[in-house]
């Protein structure tokens, strides 16, 4: 399992984004892009079963 | 006894209370109304289940002791399941919180499920730090020296010692957790009390 490791290396300085004021880690901010991306997709993914329950009704 | 004097005790008015504002069918309904069957609706649920696996994980931990964590393989195991369940947990309440801002779910008297959510919130992230700074590593001195100076800025600084690693472990293991549970118990219990808040579209009256 040690090979997973080596996939995405860990054990040195982290990125950081630095833009004027503005300084996030690269990890915080792809973090922060995928509640987004999670936040939209949940938005717009139809729900399994919600037409079913429709015709029912 | 008479029936009156029944009546007046106190364990009678508590079940009748209790069982007036949440009947059995309320605490678990059968079916939710048709706007529940989305996507963004599955978070406050994730977040919940993500809290148990931290929790549950947490006691295996404590029962076992750094030793073992830090040293056998289970114990890595269960110590990254701890981590990785903690990273899910806020992920999750993050996509619910803005699900609920966007949805206004304060509306109709839900202002209380609105306000346990938000010290939820803030208790996790004191939960999330003295974890932090339990670690006992490079990571947890960083982090604790930093949060002194921080906190001495304030003056909490002689309430609380982030440097003093029995007290933040303790806050981590015993007040902390508590906090959130019995928190978390009482904003999913005001949901079921209040039911879930219609679309805006659909109740204009509690809307405006
Ligand atoms: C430990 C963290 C939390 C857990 C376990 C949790 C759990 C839940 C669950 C299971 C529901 C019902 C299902 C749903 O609508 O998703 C819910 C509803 C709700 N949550 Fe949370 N939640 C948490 C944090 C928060 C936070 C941080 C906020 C906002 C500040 C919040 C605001 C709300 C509101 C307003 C509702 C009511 C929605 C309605 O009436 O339709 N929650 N929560």
């Amino acid at each position: 399992m040690a090979w997973l490791g080596s996939i995405v290396p860990l054990d040195h300085l982290g990125h950081y984004i630095h833009w004027h004021f503005i300084l996030i880690s690269v990890s915080n901010l792809i973090v922060i892009c995928l509640m987004v991306a999670t936040f939209v997709a949940a938005l717009f993914l139809p729900f399994p079963g919600r037409s079913r329950r429709k015709e029912n009704q | 006894m008479s029936t009156t004097e029944i009546d007046r005790q106190w364990t009678t008015r508590l079940r009748k209370r209790a069982a007036g504002k949440l009947p059995p069918e309320k605490l678990l309904p059968d079916t939710q109304p048709s706007y529940v069957s989305s996507w963004i609706y599955v978070f406050g649920v994730t977040t919940l289940a993500a809290l148990v696996i931290v929790i549950v994980t947490g006691c295996i931990l404590a029962i076992e002791g750094p030793q073992w964590w830090h040293s056998s393989d289970i114990g890595h195991f269960v110590n990254s399941m701890h981590l990785w369940s903690v990273e899910i947990f806020f992920f999750a309440m993050i996509v619910h919180l803005w699900g609920k801002y966007f949805m206004g779910a304060w509306r109709g008297g839900r202002t209380l499920t609105w306000m346990t959510g938000c010290v939820t919130f803030f208790a996790s992230i004191l939960a999330g730090f003295t974890g932090y700074v339990s670690q006992t590593n490079f990571d947890s001195q960083w982090i604790s020296t930093q949060a002194k100076d921080g906190i001495n800025a304030t003056g909490g600084g002689s309430f609380f010692n982030v440097l003093n690693l029995g007290q933040m472990l303790m806050w981590h293991i015993v007040i902390l957790p508590i906090a959130a549970i019995a928190l978390t118990a009482m904003h999913v219990l005001l949901v079921r009390i209040k039911g879930v808040v219609p679309p805006y579209e659909e109740d204009t009256e509690i809307a405006r």
